[in-house]
C-alpha cells in the first residue's frame, strides 16, 4: 500500500504503540483486499459489546487505555454501537453483576481512548447522519447498509478492532464500497407487492438477502410504488444485511445513487429481474410460524426503535397488560430513551408490563444467558433481523407485525 | 503425494490441520455455541460439529460484525478453529483474522474450495505464498 508521511510515521511507531497497532492492523486488512492506499474518514462507529469482546477483548482494550493520553486518544469522532448491558434495566432482565462489572471495565477503557459512548445502532437517525459521498468506518451492518444505500455515504462493514483502528488513525484502507466501481448494481429483483409494515419490510430484506447471499452483491430493488420512511428502510436494510451480508442496495427513484434503474447499474445493461411475489413473502413468514404456541418473550429491537416506533408501540399497549407468563422487551438508544421518558412513552409501555432498555439491542446482550435465566424459548418479534440471528442463541423465533406481537403478548400465545 | 492449490495471499501464520468442509457460510455470532465450540444454528450444515482446532472450509462469511472480536476471544480460550478457508471472505472475517492472528485465505484459482477440499483431508496453509496443500491425497475431489 502507498503510505503518506503521516501513515508511515504511525507504522514506524512515532506516535506510540497504540497508533502503530492500529495502522498495521489496517495495512494487513488493506493488503488482503488489494487496497492501494488509505482514505480519510469522517466518523468511526465501534461494535464492541462485552459478550463479543469477552475477557480477552476487554483486557486488550484496557492495555490500550494505559498508554499516555496523547498516544491513545482517537483522532476523529468515534462512537459506539449498543452495549452488552443497560445498568438501569439489567436486573429486571436477570443479567448478572459479573456482566455489569465487565461492561463497566469496557466503558472505562473506551472513555480513556476518547470514544463517545453513544451505544446505538440508529446513529444515522439520532446522532450525526452521514452525508452523501462521506467516507466512514461504520461498525454495524445495519448502519453500514443504511449509510451506503439511503444516504450515499461510503463504508465497508468495519468490525470492532478495525473501527477502533480507524478512529485512532483517522482513515481506513480504500477497498470495497469506498471504490466507485464496487457500487454498481449486480443483481435485479422486482417486487410484486407493497410492504405494509416493518415486519413486511424486514421480510422483503430477508428474501432479497437470501438471493444476494454475499457481501459483494449489490441488489437493485424495483417495483415498489410507495415512498418508504426512514424506519421502513431501516428494517429493510438491517434484514438485507443480516440475511445476505449485503452492504449496499439501490432502489431506483428512492435512493440517491439510483435516480433511475439504468443509473443503478452504472449504465451497463440491466439484468433480467428476479420476481418476488406475495407467495415468497407468505413463505418467509410461514418459515417462522408458530400460531397458538405459548410466547415467552416479545422483543422490539434490532435495530433499536425510533421515537416514532416507540410511540406506535405505546399506543398499541395503552389500557392493556402483558400476560403474566410473557415478557415484553423494547430497546432503543440512550437519546431516544431520554426522549421517551420525557414524553411519557416509557411510562405507558412499562405500565402495560413492558421493559424499555437503553443502549442495548437484545441480541448483543448475552441472549443465551438471558434465555436460561428467564426460561425463555419462544420469541416473537417484528424484526426480521432478530429472527435470523436469535436461533443461534437457542431461541425459537417467530415474525409478526407490531400489532400482532402486542396482541400475542397480551394473550400469552401467538395469535 | 500432495495437491497444491493456489489462492490469494492471506492473513496469519502457516498452519497444518484437518479440514471440516461444508457448502455453507460462517458467522461466529449466528452459527456457533462459542462456549461449547460447536455449530449451534440448527439450519447450518455443520450443526452439532465441533470446530475447535479444525480448518474450516466454507463458502463465505455472513451476518454480524461481532465475528471480528469473537475470533480473538475464541483463540484466547483455546476454542478457535486452526484456520478458516473461504471461497470469498467478507471484510469482517478478514479484519477478525488480522486482529486474532488467525490464518485465513480465500479466492482460489481452481474454484470454490468446498469442492476442492474434503472433510478429513490433512492440509497445510501458507498464507504469505497464497497456497493450500492437501497433504494426503493426489487425486482432486469430485466436483459437485
Amino acid at each position: 500500500m502507498r503510505l503518506t508521511d503521516d501513515e508511515q510515521a504511525m507504522a514506524d511507531g512515532q506516535f506510540g504503540p497504540v497508533r502503530q497497532w492500529a495502522i498495521r492492523h489496517q495495512m494487513a486488512v488493506g493488503r488482503f483486499f488489494d487496497a492501494q492506499d488509505f482514505v480519510p474518514v469522517g466518523q468511526a462507529h465501534i461494535m464492541a459489546d462485552t459478550e463479543s469482546l469477552g475477557e480477552a477483548g476487554v483486557a486488550w482494550l484496557e492495555g490500550l487505555a494505559k498508554a499516555p493520553a496523547g498516544e491513545r486518544r482517537v483522532r476523529i469522532p468515534t462512537i459506539t454501537d449498543p452495549r452488552g448491558l443497560d445498568f438501569d434495566s439489567y436486573k429486571r432482565l436477570r443479567q448478572t453483576a459479573a456482566m455489569a462489572d465487565i461492561e463497566a471495565r469496557a466503558i472505562a477503557a473506551f472513555e480513556a481512548l476518547g470514544v463517545l459512548m453513544t451505544n446505538t445502532c440508529i446513529n444515522y437517525q439520532t446522532v450525526l447522519p452521514p452525508a452523501r459521498g462521506e467516507h466512514l468506518a461504520m461498525g454495524d451492518t445495519g448502519v453500514v447498509i443504511y449509510a451506503n444505500s439511503v444516504m450515499g455515504a461510503r463504508s465497508n462493514f468495519e468490525g470492532g478492532p478495525s473501527a477502533l483502528a480507524a478512529g485512532l488513525t483517522g482513515r481506513t484502507p480504500r477497498y470495497g464500497y469506498h471504490l466507485e466501481q464496487h457500487r454498481a448494481g449486480t443483481l435485479h429483483v422486482e417486487v410484486d407487492w407493497q410492504p405494509r409494515d416493518f415486519a413486511d419490510w424486514g421480510a422483503l430484506g430477508g428474501i432479497v438477502g437470501r438471493i444476494a447471499n454475499s457481501y459483494w452483491q449489490v441488489p437493485v430493488v424495483s417495483g415498489l410504488t410507495g415512498t418508504p420512511t426512514s424506519d421502513d428502510l431501516k428494517h429493510f436494510g438491517a434484514a438485507l444485511a443480516s440475511f445476505g451480508s449485503v452492504a449496499l442496495f439501490h432502489m431506483p427513484g428512492r435512493t440517491p445513487e439510483a435516480p433511475t434503474l439504468a443509473d443503478a447499474f452504472h449504465g451497463r445493461p440491466v439484468p433480467a429481474a428476479q420476481r418476488i411475489g406475495v407467495a415468497d413473502r407468505d413463505a418467509f413468514f410461514a418459515g417462522y410460524d408458530a400460531k397458538g404456541d405459548k410466547v415467552d418473550v416479545v422483543v422490539f429491537a434490532a435495530p433499536q426503535l425510533s421515537l416514532m416506533e416507540i410511540e406506535q408501540l405505546a399506543g398499541l399497549l395503552d389500557g392493556r397488560h402483558v400476560h403474566a407468563g410473557t415478557s415484553l422487551v423494547v430497546t432503543t438508544s440512550p437519546e431516544i430513551k431520554f426522549a421517551a421518558d420525557r414524553m411519557g412513552l416509557t411510562a405507558r409501555i412499562e405500565a402495560a408490563g413492558g421493559i424499555v432498555a437503553a443502549g442495548v439491542c437484545f441480541y448483543q446482550s448475552y441472549a443465551r444467558e438471558m434465555a436460561e435465566a428467564n426460561g425463555w424459548s419462544r420469541l416473537l418479534t417484528n424484526s426480521a433481523k432478530l429472527v435470523n440471528i436469535i436461533a443461534g442463541y437457542g431461541y425459537k423465533p417467530t415474525l409478526a407485525p407490531m400489532a400482532a406481537c402486542v396482541d400475542s403478548a397480551v394473550r400469552g400465545r401467538i395469535v | 503425494m500432495a495437491i497444491t492449490l493456489k489462492c490469494h495471499s492471506g492473513i496469519g501464520p502457516e498452519v497444518e490441520g484437518v479440514a471440516l468442509v461444508a457448502t455453507d457460510n460462517f458467522s461466529a455470532r449466528y452459527d456457533l455455541d462459542r462456549l461449547a465450540g460447536t455449530f449451534s444454528r440448527p439450519a447450518h450444515k455443520l450443526y452439532g460439529e465441533s470446530y475447535v482446532d479444525r480448518i474450516l472450509v466454507l463458502v463465505t462469511a455472513k451476518g454480524g460484525v461481532a465475528s471480528a472480536w469473537m475470533l480473538h476471544e475464541m483463540k484466547a480460550r483455546g476454542m478457535a478453529p486452526a484456520a478458516i478457508v473461504f471461497d470469498r471472505a467478507n471484510t469482517i472475517l478478514a479484519q477478525g483474522a488480522a486482529f486474532a492472528d488467525l490464518t485465513m485465505v480465500d479466492r482460489f484459482e481452481a474454484g470454490c474450495p468446498t469442492t476442492l477440499i474434503r472433510t478429513g483431508d490433512r492440509i497445510r496453509i501458507r498464507p504469505a505464498d497464497g497456497q493450500v496443500v492437501i497433504l494426503d491425497r493426489d487425486e482432486p475431489a469430485a466436483r459437485g
